[in-house]
């Protein structure tokens, strides 16, 4: 149905910056009815690709762009978005920035509005769009009081209004917590299945979609796409979800890619498991260090974010919080900082209130990696933010701190240029220049692809080992059996549950890992059962 | 409900509505008024309050709109700002007295109420007071003067609660929808810009960087600007991806009929308007250049439509109590402005004497009040 033949993208050279060659003589064909996953590490070209099927790119992006796109055989490639919107609907990564209007039923109908529709058949399909993604209790709603989950559904339906041929989703799930995520993802294979609508949709968590793909495209990052079925692609992609680098461990042959097939598969293999012995780290450190909030209490007006919260984070340990948008994470986070003002209870990081003393001293104290890291960086280049950050009576220090995180970023290169992970660790290098004791981070995971999480689960660990406390709140159930001791899982702005990661993620079937969805408790990751099955 | 769906999308039961059916049938049930018929109802209100320091008269008129505020809004959130414009109008009479008794020393007549010494002023502000004996009448024309302002504000307040602002830039016409369009994304963006600023000088708390004021205001602006920036690429990027600024194909000819018609207007309205104001200009080019113009532009602006192929969603429909309560609006101006020429002294009493209301005026009153509950009551449960 839409077919890119030959395309070519590079970037511009700029001032100071060779040109990128980012695609290099791609061809892909999106059959009718077929849900299409394209993935790969991060900046390789995957929002690149879609926007070259939705025509943004180059309009909104630069660069330059040879070959052609065919909608049905026609070149629609010299067409601006607006004379496509009829025939293919895109979702951008953040949909609470794509919305015009202000209700749910509004932004339903703006598209359909803009195409000229008759009265009536926008009513219709606005109800029935309404029922499709059982959002129809939300229908008079203000799009900002939506959760993340809704706002993705509502973004979904308002392309889905124009009734679009195909579908273009820009990592649809990466905000989302487990079950939002699921939520999603089943209405889109239902779009696939019962309307016949073509889906493309690019995503950096595997796990969560490539049970519902019919074709995987994968950019190894040379410019080059493979095409091919999901099972055989993934044998040598440099990024895979846990369950199929388990498979890829134990040797299985066709590579699951559903819980369910893997389960299967492994029923030879737990025979083979020598459970390990459990591990209990006994508390280290000496008392009074890292940080003890007792009835910590958040209140906005008359919505209580945080209630009651008791919560010790004990020097030496990473500690996941989790919980569903809108549980009162970040509340909590900048709370526990001291720059969120609390209602009620108290908070001791290495016996001082840091809400008592001021921004200066209260770094010192606790640390917070805000959600949008960017938030923290204002200056034109890598060295002139490091500099900036030093602490007095230590010129340099910020730049060892990010050659130990991640060694070898442009000092020269401005902070918009780096990739996720890059950003992300200059911004943590330059929380941790003021030697804090706690660490707390709030949704770091966010748009990094494996090796990027795993470098982050390390560095984390790094930090506990020096004998910080550290806090990071996160959707990826992966991430925490990778980086996490402990766990603690919030809804409503209360702890529901709380103790070692293992006992935590294995009790609540959303928070599960696949690994231990597959194998049962208390496999957690992909290492630990290789590591168990060597002896044999 | 049923008012605005298609002939069999009626969603309450049918036995249900004959049963309850209110009278005036189905343009008074339940549904959102159309916004402009609130803006003209409140401005002819506002009207009517301009033109009086009455205090009764004003009473009466804040009275009104309340009234029909609380029996005719809805239970979305624009709806809740009534009680803000409330304390406004209270802040302006209490900021109007006050600035009577600072600098209203030497208004004549009546009993002096208070005997405050006067401040001497240097000769270069002659005329102007500084406290000074505080007269009754002194304070009676600050509370007079500070009402009919307020009663504005009240006024425009209880439009602003009846019907969305956003609803009301929706309905410009056609010709004019991109425009309506960018407004309404401005109003939007606002907030989420307040929300920004809030956000990144929390985060800039966070950790070490350039101090003093220079300093400071670098650090939050730029990722305030960088995330306005992104955030208005992104919302532009999905406003043209869902077809916003489609062009039909159209003729050549009718292009230039429409730019020739809109500049031939422009032109003759600044032509008129000068024409007006320059008493030594030709008055054979005032008015009816003035009226010509704006003919030519409203043709411009039709053409310019009839080109659109865009569609409204659940478009407003204007209905007879629609046109009620505008013409309600309209008529207590009227009987206000009317009161204003031929009653000079019930419109602005004598501050000595008891203040007494016209039959006029309270005509006014009644004509607002009933016009205004003429509408039908706005939708309710819509957010559960």
């Amino acid at each position: 149905m839409i077919e890119l033949r030959g395309i070519d993208f590079a970037y511009e050279p700029g001032a100071g910056t060779p040109a990128r060659r980012v695609l290099d003589s791609v061809d892909l064909v999106v059959e009718e009815g077929e849900l299409v996953v394209v993935s790969g590490p991060t900046g390789v070209g995957k929002s690149t690709l879609l926007g070259i099927v939705t025509g943004l790119v180059p309009r909104f992006s630069g660069g330059r762009l040879e070959g052609d796109v065919l909608l049905d055989g026609e070149s629609i490639v010299h067409r601006p978005p607006r004379e496509r919107a009829h025939a293919i609907g895109y979702v951008g990564q953040d949909p609470a920035r794509g919305f015009v209007t202000d209700t749910v039923e509004e932004e339903l109908a703006y598209g359909m509005e803009q195409l000229g529709l008759p009265a009536e058949t926008m009513r219709r399909r606005v109800e029935e769009t309404l029922d499709l993604l059982g959002i129809a209790e939300l229908r008079a709603r203000d799009l900002r009081t939506l959760s993340g989950g809704q706002q993705q559904r509502v973004a979904i339906g308002s392309v889905l209004t124009m009734h679009p041929r195909l579908l273009v989703l820009d990592e649809p799930t990466s905000a989302l917590d487990p079950t939002a995520a699921e939520e999603v993802l089943a209405t889109l294979t239902r779009l696939v299945h019962d309307l016949g609508v073509s889906v493309l949709l690019a995503e950096h968590r595997l796990e969560r979609v490539v049970p519902f793909a019919d074709a995987m495209c994968l950019l190894p990052g040379d410019g080059r796409l493979l095409v091919g079925p999901p099972a055989e692609l993934l044998r040598t992609s440099p990024v895979a979800p846990p369950i199929v680098e388990l498979g890829r461990a134990a040797g299985w042959s066709p590579l699951p890619l559903s819980v369910r097939e893997a389960r299967r598969a492994a029923r030879p293999l737990q025979q083979r498991l020598v459970p390990p012995v459990e591990e209990l780290a006994p508390l280290t450190g000496p008392p009074g260090e890292g940080l003890v909030a007792r009835g910590l209490t958040v209140s906005h007006g008359a919505k209580v974010a945080v209630r009651e919260v008791d919560l010790v984070l004990p020097p030496g340990r990473v500690t996941a919080l989790m919980g569903r948008n809108g549980a009162g994470k970040s509340s909590l986070l900048w709370a526990l900082q001291g720059t969120g003002r609390r209602s009620a209870g108290s908070v001791a990081a290495a016996g001082t209130d840091p809400a008592a003393v001021p921004p200066g001293r209260r770094r010192a104290l606790v640390g917070l990696l805000p959600q949008n890291a960017a938030d923290l960086l204002y200056l034109e280049t890598v060295d002139e933010e490091l500099a900036a950050g030093d602490p007095d009576d230590a010129p340099g220090a910020c730049r060892a701190l990010l050659d130990r995180l991640v060694p070898g970023i442009d000092g020269e290169a401005h902070p918009r240029d780096l990739s996720e992970g890059q950003r992300l660790a200059l911004a943590l290098a330059l929380v941790l220049a003021a030697r804090p004791g706690v660490v707390l981070l709030d949704e770091p995971t966010r748009g990094l692809d494996y090796a990027a999480k795993a470098e982050l689960a390390r560095v984390l660990r790094a930090l506990a080992s020096e004998g910080h406390a550290v806090l990071v709140a996160t959707h990826d159930v992966e991430f925490v059996a990778q980086a996490a001791d402990d766990a603690v899982v919030m809804a409503e702005g209360e702890v529901v549950s709380s103790g070692p990661a293992r006992r935590v993620v294995v009790e609540s079937p959303a928070f599960a890992p696949q690994v231990t969805k597959v194998l049962g408790a208390p496999w957690l990751r992909v290492d630990e059962v290789v590591a168990a099955l060597e002896p044999v | 409900m049923s008012v605005l769906a298609p002939p069999g999308g009626v969603e309450g039961s049918g036995a249900e509505l004959t049963a309850r059916r209110p009278t005036g049938g189905n343009a008074r049930l339940p549904r959102d008024l159309h916004p402009v018929a609130w803006w003209v109802w409140a401005i002819g209100l506002a009207a009517a309050a301009s033109g009086t320091t009455n205090p009764l008269s004003l009473l009466l008129l804040v009275g009104v709109a309340a009234l029909v505020v609380s029996a005719r809004r809805s239970d979305q959130p624009w709806a809740r700002s009534f009680k803000l414009y409330l304390w406004l109008a209270l802040a302006i009479v209490v900021v109007r007295v006050l600035f009577r008794i600072l600098l209203g020393g030497g208004y004549a007549g009546g009993p002096v109420l208070l005997d405050l010494p006067e401040i001497p002023l240097p000769d270069a502000a002659a005329g102007i007071a500084l406290l000074g004996p505080l007269t009754s009448q002194a304070l009676l024309a600050g509370l007079y003067d500070g009402m009919r302002l307020a009663t504005i504000v009240v006024c425009v307040g209880a439009a602003n609660s009846l019907a969305n602002p956003k609803r009301l830039l929706r309905s410009v016409p056609p010709a004019l929808y991109e425009i309506g369009t960018a407004l309404v994304v401005a109003v939007t963006v606002l907030p989420q810009l307040a929300d920004s600023v809030r956000r990144v000088r929390a985060a800039q708390g966070l950790r070490a960087g350039a101090e003093g004021r220079l300093g400071l205001l670098r650090r939050s602006l730029v990722p305030v600007l960088e995330d306005a920036l992104d955030r208005s690429l992104a919302m532009a990027a999905g406003m043209d991806a869902r077809g916003y600024g489609r062009l039909p194909d159209q003729q050549r000819g009718a292009r230039l009929l429409t730019g020739a018609l809109m500049v031939a207007g422009l032109l003759g309205v600044c032509v008129g308007t000068y024409a007006l104001l320059d008493t030594s200009a030709p008055q054979v080019l005032a008015l009816p250049m003035l009226a010509l113009g704006v003919l030519l532009a409203v043709a411009g602006l039709v053409s310019a439509g009839r080109r659109v192929e865009r569609t409204r969603y659940r478009a407003d429909r204007w209905r007879w109590p629609d046109l009620v309560v505008a013409l309600s609006g309209v008529g207590a101006g009227a009987l206000g402005l009317w009161v204003a020429e031929a009653q000079v002294a019930l419109a602005h009493p004598p501050l000595d004497a008891v203040p007494s209301v016209s039959a006029a005026a309270l005509a006014a009153a009644v004509v607002a009040v009933a016009g205004g509950l003429a509408a039908p009551p706005a939708r309710r449960g819509a957010l559960a």
